[in-house]
């Protein structure tokens, strides 16, 4: 075990009386590749959000690196944890400007101007995420996949212990989707990133994380290793549907089969 | 990545040899044409004559509280556009206008300006804008935090209110306040008194360098509050703070010169297509732009109808106004 990188402690949250997150605790050390499943309005979100620390806390304590997140400051956070939403963007800024905006958590108020050592990284993140080509164009002129690789180009140049993505795949084809989750991994194995994000698809889930934390209605139903959340009791229980589980011939892992409803009604 | 600096001193280069092309203009153009290369002779050695007469008293203080006047409004409209992410916000959006409206209809009615001098109607126009711009502020804020959104639709609808309080003390006033208030509505660059030109430009200037202390938490702004805080950015404090600069910026230009319409709105589009969305560049060159524009209006303004005088508040809505729809049809053409 490495150190910890994220250390989350009986920790309630929520937005007023309607919904919230109930007594959740997770653990994830230093080079782990962990996801979060669940149905919609399981609080993945929330959980996210409380992560960002956007909702306050009712209970509990978020630990990120050992350190107390309500003690830090917005700018501290920043170098801390990055976050990749998936909010299409549609601000008129170029890829690189944009990739550069991630070195504002080390920018004083008044400086001016990008230093030598901003470009420098800003441009190795660039080229690691396969953007560089793409450095002049206007971020809302770019396709999805690639504004998915920009935010991720932009989220590395904050040099984060921890980095939070907010369903990478989303409206994304196959392709793309393998294209980022690879990058991700290859960050995740070379720098040895904590990576922790927010994903629908169980299979992916099951193919890229080595810990999944599977939620239901606010709380945590079972967290661990992908063969033992991804277990086809966990996932019906969870939601609510019938499924069946394989292991994957070539990686090994867990992978999840949807049964239509007529099928099933013509098998009983 | 370094062309970008100097694309941006070459730009800034290039408005500031405008503006002074633009304060040639201004100097030369009017009831009375002087000549431009006459100027030098006249400056120097020409004091007493007409000329330099209505150069030193005339023609200067109006081109301070133009550069003043449309820099002030254009920064105030380019900040506010950037906290709401919203391109049709202007710094009257906000009732900033209306409030002044009212202060200075509320003075004229009373007689005020009879009474106390002729100040008073720039004091109660800012003090009219500053209460709108408090009671916008506050109603808008709700556990510490501002309520953008919200912010938007209590200023537009605080803005009608004063507007319509101001329409009930024109339509019960004489003749003569009706007058004075509708001429003050219109703006006008003409401003005998000295102290409150150089008032105004201090606060433009002021406001300028002000806004560079914020211009990061701006850049960040323009991906949404939400990712702005993620890059560290306090959003919270940051637009508490930009929403006071744009507010004073505007309060003092409305309660100096009047409403004057549409810059605030139309340089900061013009700019952002010609200078793209970074604040550090957009910042500067919209206030300088501003103030050509509003220099040459003031120009145009004084020489349309010779002898009279139109309000410069009706050519920057034509003029602007006109600009505007051909950059949108234009913008749009391209889109289908």
């Amino acid at each position: 075990m490495g150190n910890l990188i994220l250390d989350i402690r009986n920790y309630s949250c929520g937005y007023g009386s309607k919904f919230s997150l109930d007594n959740i605790s997770i653990e994830l050390s230093e080079g782990c590749f962990a996801g979060i499943i669940g149905p919609n309005g399981a609080g993945k979100t929330t959980l996210f959000r409380g992560l960002t620390n956007e909702l306050s806390a009712k209970s509990g304590d978020i630990k990120i690196n050992g350190i107390n997140l309500k003690s830090l400051r917005y700018k501290e956070k920043a170098k801390l944890i990055a976050v990749v939403s998936q909010t299409i963007e549609q601000a008129k800024i170029k890829v690189k400007d944009y990739v550069l905006m991630g070195r504002l958590p080390y920018q004083s108020r008044f400086s001016f101007l990008e230093t030598n050592e901003d470009y420098e990284i800003a441009e190795k993140y660039m080229k690691l995420t396969n953007v560089w080509r793409l450095k002049e164009k206007m971020m809302n002129e770019i396709s999805g996949g690639e504004q998915q690789l920009a935010g991720i180009a932009r989220a590395l140049t904050q040099e984060p212990k921890l980095l939070l993505l907010d369903e990478p795949t989303a409206h994304l084809d196959i392709t793309h989707q393998v294209q980022v989750l690879n990058l991700i991994q290859e960050l995740n194995k070379k720098l040895k990133l904590t990576v922790l994000m927010n994903i629908h698809d169980l299979n992916l889930a099951g193919e890229y994380c080595d810990y999944i934390i599977m939620m239901k209605n606010g709380k945590i139903h079972t967290q661990g290793s992908p063969q033992e959340v991804l277990d086809y009791k966990n996932i019906e229980e969870v939601y609510n549907t019938v499924v069946v589980t394989k292991t994957n011939p070539v990686s090994k892992k867990p992978a999840v089969f949807l049964v239509s409803g007529q099928t099933l009604n013509n098998s009983k | 990545m370094r062309s970008e600096v100097l694309k941006w001193i070459i730009i800034t280069m290039v408005l500031l040899l405008s503006l002074l092309i633009a304060i040639g203009v201004s100097l030369t153009i009017g009831e009375l044409n002087i000549s431009f290369f006459d100027l030098p002779e006249i400056l120097k050695n020409g004091k007493g004559s007409i000329e330099y007469t209505i150069i030193s008293n005339i023609r200067i203080p109006r081109i301070i509280l133009g550069i003043a006047v449309g820099g002030a409004l254009s920064l105030s409209g380019v900040i506010l556009q950037g906290i709401y992410r919203n391109p049709l916000v202007e710094p009257y959006t906000m009732g900033i206008s209306g409030g002044a409206a009212l202060g200075v209809a509320l003075t004229i009615v009373l007689g005020l300006h009879f009474l106390f001098g002729s100040f008073m109607l720039p004091l109660l126009g800012f003090t009219g804008a500053l209460l709108t711009i408090v009671l916008v502020y506050f109603i808008s804020i709700k556990q510490g935090r501002i309520r953008i959104q919200n912010m938007l639709l209590i200023g537009v609808m605080i803005s009608f209110i004063a507007s319509s309080a101001m329409m009930l003390l024109m339509a019960i006033t004489t003749k003569d306040n009706l007058h004075g208030i509708v001429f003050w509505i219109m703006g006008s660059l003409d401003e005998p008194n000295r102290s409150l030109i150089w008032i105004n430009f201090a606060v433009a200037i002021f406001g300028l360098l002000l806004s560079y202390v914020f211009v990061r938490p701006l850049n960040a702004l323009r991906l949404g509050e939400e990712k702005a805080r993620h890059l560290g950015v306090n959003t919270n404090l940051s637009i508490k703070l930009l929403f006071v600069i744009a507010s004073l910026l505007a309060g003092v230009s409305v309660a100096v010169a009047g409403v004057i319409g549409f810059v605030g709105l139309v340089i900061p589009h013009i700019m952002r297509t010609m200078v793209g969305t970074d604040n550090r560049i957009l910042l500067i060159s919209s206030f300088i732009t501003g103030s050509i524009f509003l220099i040459l209006c003031d120009s145009i303004s004084r020489v349309l109808i010779l002898p009279n005088e139109l309000p410069i508040g009706v050519i920057t809505g034509i003029f602007g106004g006109l600009v505007f729809v051909i950059i949108l049809s234009r913008k749009s053409m391209k889109f289908n």
